[in-house]
Order: C-alpha cells, then structure tokens, then sequence
C-alpha cells in the first residue's frame, strides 16, 4: 500500500494523485507551518484526514481540532502573535462561528503569519446555505485568494503563507467543494526537516494588540494601507493570467472552479472571449482590469454565488467612465447553485444566446431521489421511534446539526425548524414563550453540546425556560466522519479525560436529568413523557453509540459482521418496520412483501422490538 | 494513449464503495500513463444517499466533473443509480454498465413512488440507444466486493481505453494491504478468467 505519510514527508519533489484537501497539507509541510488548527466540517475533514496519515512523532506542526471554530481561529491567532506560521480551516458557515475573532485578524500584527483555509459550498452539499465568505473576508479587510484545482490550492497555499509572513498578516485561501475534492496529479516541491526556531516572541511592542475606542484607528488604518500595499504590488500581477484569444469584442473575467468550468464549456463555443482569471480576488488587481475592460466592448463577470466582482468591477468602469457593457448576474438562477460546466453554459447562453449552440434541457429524472439517511443500527432511529411515541400531536420539536438532522424525514418528521449549530435551545426557547399548549422538545448532538449548545442551555437555566433538550449522544461528531470531541475520551492524538456531558449539566443546576440507551425504547419513551409532564427545562440523554464507526471499527480489525435479522413465519406484513421503523435494511420484494436486504443489516436487532408479532429473529452463524 | 476525452461518471449508494471503484480507476489510468482528473463526493451523501464520482480521462480535460448527458461509460453500483446516472450523464450510444444490487430509496420503501425492475432500466437504456451491461455475482464473499466485480468485468472486456489488468492491480496494491489487499486480488483474478 502506498503510505499517504511517505508522500507528504517525502524531502525530494515529486508528484501524486491526491485531491485538493491533501495537497494542502503537503503545502502546509512545504511552507513551514506549526500550528494547524480546525473544527470539522464538510468540504473540508479530508485535510485532517490527511494529517492523520502522519505519525505524530514526525508530524512537523501541532494539530488540534478545536471545540468550535472561533476557538480554532484563536489558538492559530495566539500562536501567530507569538511568532508561528499557523493555519486555521473550517467549512463556509463555521466561519460565521469564527467571526467575532476573524473580522479583528486585519486589525493584528500577527508576526508569525496565519492562513485562514475555508472551504465554502457553493450548491449547498453538506451545508445549511451557500453564503459567499468572500463579504466576510472584505469586511476583515484581508486578502483572498482563490485556487480552480488541487494544483492551485498547492501553490496559493504556498503563495499565501509567503504573504501572510511578509505582511504579518492573516491572508484567506478560499475554496469550494469541488477543489477540495478535486483529485489530479499535483507536483510537489522538495523539503527538509526545518529547524523551528520555538522562542515565544510575543511582545506588546509589536502590537498595539489592544483594539479599544480612539486605538482603533490607527489599525484600521494599518489594515487598509496593508490591502493597498497587496493591490499594488507587481506580485498581484503575477497571480492574474491573461488568456488572449484576439477577441475585441468579447471578454470575461472570472476565478476559481467556473474558470475550469468555462474552458471545459468552449470545446463547443462557436467564438471565445478573451479571459481575465483572477488568483487574488480581494483586493482586486486594478491595473489588469482596466486594461481589460478598455480593450472589450462587452465583459461578463463569470462568478458563483454572488455579484461580489461584479459591483467592484462596475465601479471600476464607473470611475474610469469606460463605456464597457458589463453584464453581471442576470437573473436569480445565476445567484443560485454551483458553477459546474453545465451551469456555467446556461449563465454563458443567457449573457450571450448566440455564443453556445442550442443547450439541452437539463435531464428529466423519473427514478425516485435518494436523500442521505440514518445508517442501518443507528441510534438515532431507535430514539426517534421512541419520541414518537411519547410527543403528543401538537408537540414542536427543534432540530439541531448532526446526523440525527435526518429525523426530520418521513417517516419520523421529528425536527421541524432548523438555523445552525446550537440553535435548538435558544430557538425553542422562543417558542415556549406564552404558550403551554404545545410541548417543546429540542435535539442536540454531542459535538454540538460542546460546539456551540452550552449557551442555549444556560439561558434556559437562568431565564426559566420550559421545555425539554435532548442530548443525542454517540461518542463522536458522526456526520462530518467521525470526529473525536472533549466527550469522547480522545483528542486528535491521544487518549484524555471525557469531560461527561451529565456531569457538565449537574454542575449548571439542571435539575431533571433522564438517560438511557436508546436501544431501550421502551424506556426512553417513558422518560420523554416524564419528561414533558416536569415544568421547566430538563434534558433527556439519548445515548447510543454510532454503529456505523462501530461496524467499521470492526471490519478494519478484521471481524466478521453479525449476521442480518431474518423474518420468522410469525411475520403477517404490517410491514412496522418499513413504513414506521424504516431502518433502510427493510424493502419490498417484487411481490410487495417485507424483506432483509443482506448487505446492509448489520445484525444490530435494534428493530425486533418494533415488530408487534416478534418477528424479526436473530440469525445465528451460518444461517437461520 | 488515447487522445480523446474518455468520460467516466460513477453513481451508487453511500456506504457501496464508490470512492475505492474510483480510485482504483484514476490509479490505474495512471499507472497506464494516461492523464487523469475526478472529483467525488463526500459529506452528508455519503449516508446513504445517492453518491457519485467523476474521472475524466485525456490530456485535454479541465473541469473535474463530467457534463449531463457526455459520459461515454456510466458505471453504477446499484440499479435505482443506475437509471439516474443513465437519465443525467450517458451520452447516446455510450455503456452503461452496473451491479445488480437493490437497496430501495426512501420514496420507494415508503410505498410512495414504485420499485424498478431490471426490465424498465433495459427499456429506457434502449430507448436512449445505451449498451446495457448488467453484472451480479451470486458468490460474491462479501457484498463490499461488488466494486471489485465491476472492474473485472470492465477490464475482461476492454471497456477502459489502455487498461491491462495488471494497471488495476497496481492500483489495489496502492490503496489496499494485508487479508483485504489478497482477497480483492484473488476475487478480481478469478473474474477474469
Ligand atoms: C458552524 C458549523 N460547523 C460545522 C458544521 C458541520 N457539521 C455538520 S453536522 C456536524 C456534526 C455534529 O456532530 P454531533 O453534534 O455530535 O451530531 P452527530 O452527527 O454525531 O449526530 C458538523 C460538525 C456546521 N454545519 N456548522
């Protein structure tokens, strides 16, 4: 087997097949990095999938995951300003968690230098919106850039340590899903051991790092003299590619993935436009610009999400009084979804009808769609079926981020509102006020609790809420991949207290605490309607841990899975196990009776209690 | 190596083993010294939704994904997926070719949308002019090996432009080791004969 280890710590150049989120982690090696801090979330989990490839001893930086993401930007701060090279990444809407650290970054001194790695999510794909964290970096006054491929993400990683430790700075690579995931031959650089140089050099004196009234000023000031000095930089230049096709009339200016997707789009174009490909899209390069749109008489402004280059660049042609057409966004669709080749074709035809040949329709698909849902064995599904059985018709319940978010499918429907991580208490909160009518439950995933929950569950203590919270506890931060979190016993690199989440809420003075393994229906059906029948705010733990780390745990020890459940001749099709269980093991044969698909039980038997004639039976090994 | 584009899209279930078919393919073209991009999916399909890869293969490729309606060979790993990645991404007159596996969607254990059958897939693969290649494997050891019986039947019949079986197998020595490492391998040779 090839050992991902040997290709990132390798000291001579070389190139390999990896995708755009292990790249990175060559080019953290490369560029020197010692701090590498993160809280996990999709598209980005592969880059610490990649760093665990390393063994620690030869691992040349510190990595931690984080509680949330706005602690992850400290510790990767704190080590700037004492002079660390240090990168932080995170997912699109982590950055939203961050921002009371992160839009301060511009106003810093960080000696050390600091990557802000985020990897947004233009077409939503594991994600609850697709903000465009390029506001957000404007609004921090710091520079951006943003990598099409794995090749790039490489070298602008590079490019932007480089910049970040000349101009103490904290400088934004921004990705997408696709160039996270993106997978080609990347050619690396060489690389030694380096020599770290570990003396703390925090100093005042290299501040001011105190940012109050009349001192803010100055670094503000600080921040914007900074942007202007990276604007004008002949390095910008370097970071902006002109393609020149000889077309007068027709150019586009664009960056990132849509520039990959726009070459692939002109195999067919009946002419191409010349093409302006920013590196660096905040601050913008200027000069390139003008002449750009001085030398076309129409520019599309070809960008995902939304019209951030657009306003800039019609300002541009605005100061300059250059009667450039700018055709921006047209129309909502261009707002909305990924720039994939075939998205970019449509957003190409309706700036230009005539430059592509007629398009398609996009395809018709008659087969039924297939949203994610709970594993075979999980948790999760037994206490759902649970709930259900104990909230009364009218009851509201509040859904949190996890993979228990999926409870809100049929057939469960449990979880009917939903903003972000830790939202639930808060939301619920809210929706207690007044009213006795309507029972309020609220869900929570472990890694949440942690992440961003605690303050919803203080303010429930200390304003006297009235509902209920349950803690959907399953050792791990499951959707993203598995992640440990300061409940599962192990950090990112070794094994460490728990800090027990019961214990956590008997020390803020929750009063009512209930727990079980969900796996006891029964009896977590009984303690959600004690539960709901105590005035005020009480938590049920529903615990269980997830069988999908489990089973896979297993196999990578090598041991056989459990045999699946079989239905007994006891079995008279009403079909409970399907239609309200629906643990996905469960479908129909052609003739429409109830079967076992084999491949996906896991013998858990967490669904013979649901069968009112004890059907679902246990197989024993080698057979029923 | 073949000049022109080669369009790879892969569609299954989350959890089927897309993401090793994948790999091994983009290894093994580039044990061939064919150039390769792709992109899968990860994240939130990956539970049990409906996850797909891309590998392009050629020198004159750019964009990670492949176009709707351009692939010349769609693979899948399961017969629901194999008529949606036949309906978003075969091109006329391209392959599709698919593991016979059935794990109902939602919508169809629900009752609120029907089953397919075999019968429809090969009805609308011929309605859209697509060679239709179905594989199943009855002893199969474990159903995590139906990705490995896919890609012996791909390079048994020369399906992956410059393939030899032993650019697969290189592939598999890449990304596997230990007991896996040897009971793919010896799946994989005894599909090939
Ligand atoms: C601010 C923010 N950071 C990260 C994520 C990514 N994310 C989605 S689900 C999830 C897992 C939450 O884990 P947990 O609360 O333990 O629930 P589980 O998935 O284990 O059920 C995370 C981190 C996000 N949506 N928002």
């Amino acid at each position: 087997m090839k050992r991902l280890a040997d290709v990132l710590l390798s000291p001579a150049p070389g190139a390999e097949i990896v995708m755009g989120n292990t790249a990175l982690v060559r080019a953290m090696i490369e560029a020197g990095v010692r701090v590498v801090t993160s809280y996990p979330g999709s598209p980005t989990p592969e880059i610490a999938d990649a760093i665990r490839a390393l063994p620690a001893a030869r691992c040349p930086f510190h990595f931690e995951f984080s509680t949330n993401e706005k602690v992850a930007t400290e510790v990767a701060f704190g080590a700037s300003v004492n002079g660390h090279l240090a990168c932080v990444f995170f997912k699109s809407v982590g950055l939203n968690v961050a921002a009371d650290t992160f839009v301060q970054l511009g106003l810093m001194n960080l000696i050390g230098g600091l990557v802000v790695v985020l990897g947004d999510d233009p077409g939503a794909n594991s994600s609850q919106n697709e903000q465009d964290n390029r506001h957000l970096a404007r609004l921090a006054c710091l520079p951006v850039f943003e990598p099409a491929s794995p090749t790039e993400a490489f070298t602008m990683f590079k490019t932007a340590a480089a910049l970040a430790r000349s101009e103490r700075t904290a400088v934004v690579l921004r990705l997408t899903t696709h160039v996270c995931h993106a997978k080609e031959k990347v050619a690396f650089g060489a690389w030694e051991t380096p020599a770290f140089d570990d003396t703390p050099r925090f100093s005042p004196e290299n501040g001011p790092y105190i940012p109050i009234t009349s001192l803010v000023f100055p670094m503000k000031r600080q921040a914007l003299e900074r942007l202007q000095r990276i604007a004008a930089s002949p390095d910008h230049q370097t970071w902006t590619t002109l393609s020149s096709h000889g077309n007068k009339r027709r150019g586009i200016i664009t960056a990132g993935l849509p520039y990959l997707s726009l070459l692939e789009v002109f195999h067919e174009a009946r002419e191409w436009p010349d093409i302006l490909k920013l590196g660096m899209v905040h601050p913008l390069p200027r000069s390139p610009i003008l002449d750009f749109l001085r030398s076309h008489e129409e520019v599309k402004v070809l960008e995902e999400l939304d019209d951030f280059l657009e306003l800039q660049i019609k300002a541009v042609a605005f100061e300059h009084r250059l009667p450039v057409r700018i055709i921006g966004k047209t129309c909502f669709d261009d707002w909305v979804g990924e720039y994939t080749p075939d998205q970019t074709a449509r957003v190409l035809a309706r700036a230009w009808p005539d430059l592509l040949p007629p398009l398609p329709p996009p395809p018709a698909v008659t087969v039924p769609a297939r949203p994610a849902q709970l594993c075979p064995g999980c948790g999760h599904r037994s206490a759902f079926q649970a709930i259900k059985a104990a909230l009364p018709p009218a009851a509201i319940t509040v859904a949190d981020i996890g993979c228990h978010t999926l409870g809100f499918l049929p057939p469960y429907g449990i979880g009917q509102v939903l903003l972000c991580m830790g939202h639930s208490c808060g939301t619920a909160a809210g929706l207690s006020l007044f009213q006795k009518d309507r029972p309020v439950v609220a869900f929570l995933g472990d890694s949440t609790f942690f992440h961003a929950g605690l303050p919803g569950i203080i303010n429930a203590l200390y304003n006297h809420h009235d509902f209920t919270l349950i803690v959907m506890e399953n050792g791990t931060t499951a959707m993203t991949g598995h992640q440990d979190h300061p409940g599962s016993g192990r950090n990112f690199r070794e094994p460490v207290d728990a800090i027990p989440i019961r214990r956590v809420l008997e020390g803020l003075g929750v009063k009512t605490i209930l727990e079980t393994d969900t796996y006891q229906q029964a009896r977590l059906t009984d303690l959600v309607r004690q539960a709901l029948a105590t005035p005020g705010f009480k938590v049920v733990i529903a615990r269980h841990p997830c069988m999908l780390k489990f089973t896979r745990e297993q196999a990578r020890q090598g041991k056989p899975r459990l045999p699946a459940v079989h239905l007994s001749d006891a079995c008279d099709q009403q079909k409970v196990c399907i239609s309200g269980f629906a643990c996905p093991t469960f479908q129909f044969t052609p003739e429409g009776r109830v079967t076992v698909q084999q491949d996906l039980c896991i013998g858990d038997g967490s669904c013979r209690q649901v069968c009112p004639r004890q059907a679902i039976q246990p197989t024993k090994k080698g057979g029923a | 190596m073949p000049s022109a584009t080669f369009d790879i899209f892969m569609i299954g279930v989350g959890g089927q083993g897309i993401g090793l078919l994948s790999e091994a393919l983009l290894r093994a073209f580039d044990h061939a010294g064919t150039p390769v991009r792709g992109v899968d999916t990860h994240g939130l399909a990956q539970r049990g939704g409906t996850v797909t890869s891309h590998l392009r293969v050629g020198p004159d490729t750019y964009s990670p994904l492949v176009r709707e309606g351009h692939a010349d060979l769609v693979i899948a790993l399961e017969r629901h997926e194999a008529m949606r990645g036949l309906q978003t991404h075969l091109r006329a007159g391209g392959q599709l070719v698919y593991y016979d596996a059935e794990w109902q969607p939602l919508p169809v254990r629900l009752q609120k949308q029907p089953r397919l059958t075999p019968e429809e897939l090969a009805a609308e693969a011929e309605r859209r002019k697509a060679r239709l290649h179905r594989v199943f494997v009855d002893t199969l050891p474990d159903p995590r090996m139906q990705n490995v019986a896919v890609m012996a039947w791909l390079v048994r019949n020369r399906v992956l432009p410059g393939l030899e079986p032993n650019h697969l197998e290189s592939a598999l020595r890449d990304l596997l080791d230990g007991p896996v490492l040897t009971r793919n391998l010896e799946l994989f040779a005894t599909l090939l004969r």
